[in-house]
């Protein structure tokens, strides 16, 4: 879908989360000069579109204990990636399931898979559950774990359309 | 974002059962907490109370629309390098350097740094991946996302 500017200026007032009151569309309204339907009306679409996933809270999972994660990735054969990859990203403690280019021959995988959980040992056997459901079509596997945060920030877009 | 655990009696259940219950997308209506207000037994208010304390605890980074940078006209880039050890921190003061950078992580692998490039246009990401290699003399590998699958990731409070 085409963002116009007041897709954008309902998306910046929204980005950091909806204020915290019975009526958050309306005071959201209130501070970008629409009205509450407008704004209701544009979230919908935008969530139609695909724009917005979803209205939710987000949870911390460090603050909730699933402080070990890794990057799991996987060679599978090319045939069947797209028929498995929606079952591994449904499992509840994937954050992020892509196909991704292999880039041979230092790279052979094209499956990744970020897994979550309380302990290294807890991710580990998500990893075991992960390909005992790829099975034969997987032909290796790894697991990269982060030694070290180097650099965080959030994205940065402009108002501008 | 706190990457701590919180201490274990932080949260009591009725926490508990409005973290699990608003991990589930909410409908877009004027009154958004109405309805799981009424099918978690309690307030609008209350519920609103309680998310704000969430917040500020650091048990949620925060409530409200998830956007999709990507539609949203963005183009971002998972890229990879082997870079030796001895200058490590050398490559990591040029890598970081680079306003399109957004994440930057060292992982154990022969691929030892990950980083996210975010653009406001898609070649963007060619070009900071070319200007990362000039720089360093490294190769940048790129793993563009060709798909993404359905994320069912949830949290159990």
């Amino acid at each position: 879908m085409t963002i116009d500017a007041t897709d954008r200026r309902i998306i910046a007032a929204t980005a950091g989360g909806l204020p915290l009151v019975p009526r958050p569309y309306a005071e959201v309204a209130g501070w970008i000069g629409l009205t509450e339907e407008e704004v209701l009306a544009r979230v919908a679409t935008l969530q139609v579109a695909g724009v917005i996933r979803r209205v939710a809270l987000a949870p911390n999972h460090y603050a909730l204990g699933m402080t070990a994660n890794g990057m799991s990735v996987w060679d599978v054969e090319d045939a069947v990636v797209d028929e498995i990859g929606p079952k591994i990203g449904a499992l509840d403690f994937v954050s992020h399931c892509y196909r991704r280019p292999r880039a041979l021959p230092v790279w052979p995988y094209n499956l990744f898979a970020m897994l979550h959980g309380r302990t290294k040992s807890e991710v580990e056997a998500k990893r075991a559950k992960v390909a005992a459901l790829l099975g034969p079509a997987c032909r290796g596997s790894d697991i990269l774990y982060s030694t070290r945060i180097l650099k965080k920030t959030g994205m940065h877009l402009s108002g501008e359309g | 974002m706190k990457r701590a655990a919180l201490p274990p009696d932080a949260l009591d259940a009725a926490d508990r059962a409005i973290l699990n219950r608003l991990q589930d997308p909410l409908p877009i209506t004027a009154q958004p907490f109405a309805e799981p207000a009424t099918a978690l037994g309690t307030t609008e208010t209350e519920l609103i109370d309680r998310i704000a304390r969430l917040r500020e605890i650091g048990a949620i980074t925060r409530f409200g629309p998830f956007y999709d940078a990507e539609a949203m006209g963005g183009a971002f880039c998972l890229c990879a390098m082997e870079v030796p050890e001895a200058r490590f921190d050398e490559v990591v003061t040029l890598v970081n350097a680079l306003p399109e950078v957004a994440h930057n992580y060292e992982r154990g692998h022969r691929l030892n740094m990950w980083f996210v490039l975010a653009c406001e246009r898609p070649e963007g990401i060619a070009r900071a991946a070319a200007r990362i290699e000039r720089e360093t003399g490294l190769q940048v590998l790129c793993f563009p996302k060709e798909k993404e699958f359905f994320i069912g990731f949830r949290v159990t409070a």
